[in-house]
């Protein structure tokens, strides 16, 4: 009687060992079935890591200018570096959910309250590289600009191709939340997002959105470019 | 342990069976066969994304599988993204069956056949100079010889450190403590990727055992009676 019962038992392990190894031989990512539900996890992963994980006032180990590695990697999605036509026309719109919409230009963030710090970079890929950012930090940007009670995500987007990142408000009010004119004490060159990018040591290069052209309050969750593909949307580290 | 003798199955077999793994115990040692290939066949697809340990320009931590490329039967997800999603979703059934196991060998008490203690370090020896033919007679043991205690004692801890480092991976900034502990996040890297092979060295002589010395424990671990030449050990 539980022989039969145990018989059965084995082969269905025998059958789902059968389509684990099936699964690793073709490089699966779970297929239509299986896909959503590991979406669904990374969801669940996402709120342990935004409301459990995440501290809005630690900060970030920070490193001497003498530790920078020799090498940062930079990624655009466009073919070529994106670049400005017209830098001096370029803005930084801020809108949505906002009572005070602001046009700041680069000088206009350079007047606000500077922050630096040289830091480690997380890549998703595994990789990693220290260097030095300055900028304003997006909290300054939210005390201008007086978000709603509703406003609770920020939508970044860039003129890299339609490249964007959504941002919970916690995260973006870190202090070490900054939108960055600098790098390494220079001026940010064209291959890391110039004139202005997001910067942040609490979340993965991905959610770091180069290129900036708005940030716009919302109340509803905005995807982003990696993420709507699969990558985790919190990537906080 | 033992059965109430062989009446309730009539069997012509020289040995009646014995009671030897409960159905958690078989249940979390599957499960866990299962999801750790799921969690290393991930593991290899993420680590292609940046195929060495240490930061950006180097130095690198040694390690031969420095610029490795492991072959496509081997690695689940497809892409990097489909990896990572795979393995942040079997970790969690993972961890649970872990915990599930320990919580079994503390509640029953099977925990002191299993665990390694100094105590054990003689009978350990012992069992060496057995397999090395120095010692004639196999040394009396209870359920497990000592090297079987240390074997499962360590592959347990290693289990525990995989967990760990994967954390310090995971979260290189928000415990930030646990990976400085990993000599930070590129050495929490390569500790987590050590513990792939100790488990691919364990399973590779595990079988390599059962099949060599006790094809009757195969059994035992799925059906939970064991039928074999050691009814004794129990």
């Amino acid at each position: 009687m539980t022989r039969s019962t145990d018989r059965r038992g084995f082969l269905r392990l025998a059958a789902a060992g059968g389509v684990a190894s099936l699964a690793a031989a073709c490089g699966w990512d779970g297929g239509n079935a299986v896909r959503p539900l590991l979406l669904d996890v990374s969801r669940v992963n996402d709120w342990v890591g935004e409301h459990i994980l995440f501290s809005p006032t630690r900060l970030a180990k920070t490193y001497t200018p003498a530790e920078r590695s020799v090498e940062l990697p930079s990624y655009f999605i466009s073919e070529m570096t994106p670049m400005l036509r017209d830098p001096r026309a370029w803005r930084l719109r801020v809108d949505g959910l906002v009572r005070q919409p602001l046009e700041l230009s680069l000088d206009d963030l350079m007047r606000l309250p500077r922050t630096s710090y040289t830091v480690k970079h997380h890549c998703v890929e595994g990789w990693s590289a220290i260097a030095s950012w300055h900028g304003a930090p997006v909290a300054a940007v939210v005390e201008r600009c007086q978000p709603l009670a509703s406003a609770t995500y920020i939508d970044f987007r860039s003129f890299d191709a339609g490249y964007s990142n959504g941002w919970d408000m916690a995260s973006a009010m870190h202090p070490q939340t900054i939108l960055a004119y600098g790098l390494n004490d220079q001026p940010l060159p064209p291959a890391h997002g110039a004139p202005l990018r997001l910067y942040a040591p609490t979340k993965l290069g991905y959610k770091l959105t180069k290129y900036l052209v708005s940030m716009t309050f919302t109340d509803r969750r905005p995807g982003g470019y990696w993420e709507d593909q699969g990558y985790p949307w919190f990537g906080g580290v | 342990m033992t059965e109430p003798a062989a009446g309730a199955v009539t069997d012509r077999r020289p040995h009646p069976g014995v009671r030897r793994h409960h159905w958690i115990v078989r249940l979390t040692h599957w499960a866990t066969a299962l999801l750790l290939a799921g969690m290393i066949a991930s593991g290899l697809q993420i680590f292609e994304a940046y195929a060495r340990f240490g930061d950006r320009g180097g130095p690198f931590y040694p390690s031969p599988f420095t610029g490795a490329q492991f072959p496509a039967w081997s690695r689940l997800g497809g892409w990097l993204a489909g990896a990572l999603n795979w393995h942040f979703a079997l970790a969690w059934p993972l961890v649970t069956v872990g915990l599930l196991y320990l919580a079994y060998l503390v509640g029953s008490g099977e925990w002191r056949a299993l665990l390694f203690r100094p105590r054990d370090v003689p009978g350990a020896l012992a069992m060496m100079q057995y397999y090395l033919r120095l010692r004639r007679e196999h040394p009396p043991q209870g359920k497990h010889n000592p090297l079987q205690k240390l074997a499962y004692t360590s592959i347990y801890l290693f289990g525990v450190l995989s967990v760990l480092t994967g954390f310090a991976i995971y979260k290189p900034v928000q415990l930030g403590w646990l990976t400085a502990l990993f000599g930070g996040f590129q050495g929490a890297r390569w500790w987590h990727n050590l513990m792939v092979w100790i488990f691919v060295g364990f399973t590779i002589v595990h079988v390599v055992l059962v099949f060599a010395v006790d094809p009757a424990s195969l059994r035992a671990m799925l059906t939970g009676e064991y039928r074999g030449r050691f009814p004794s050990h129990d």
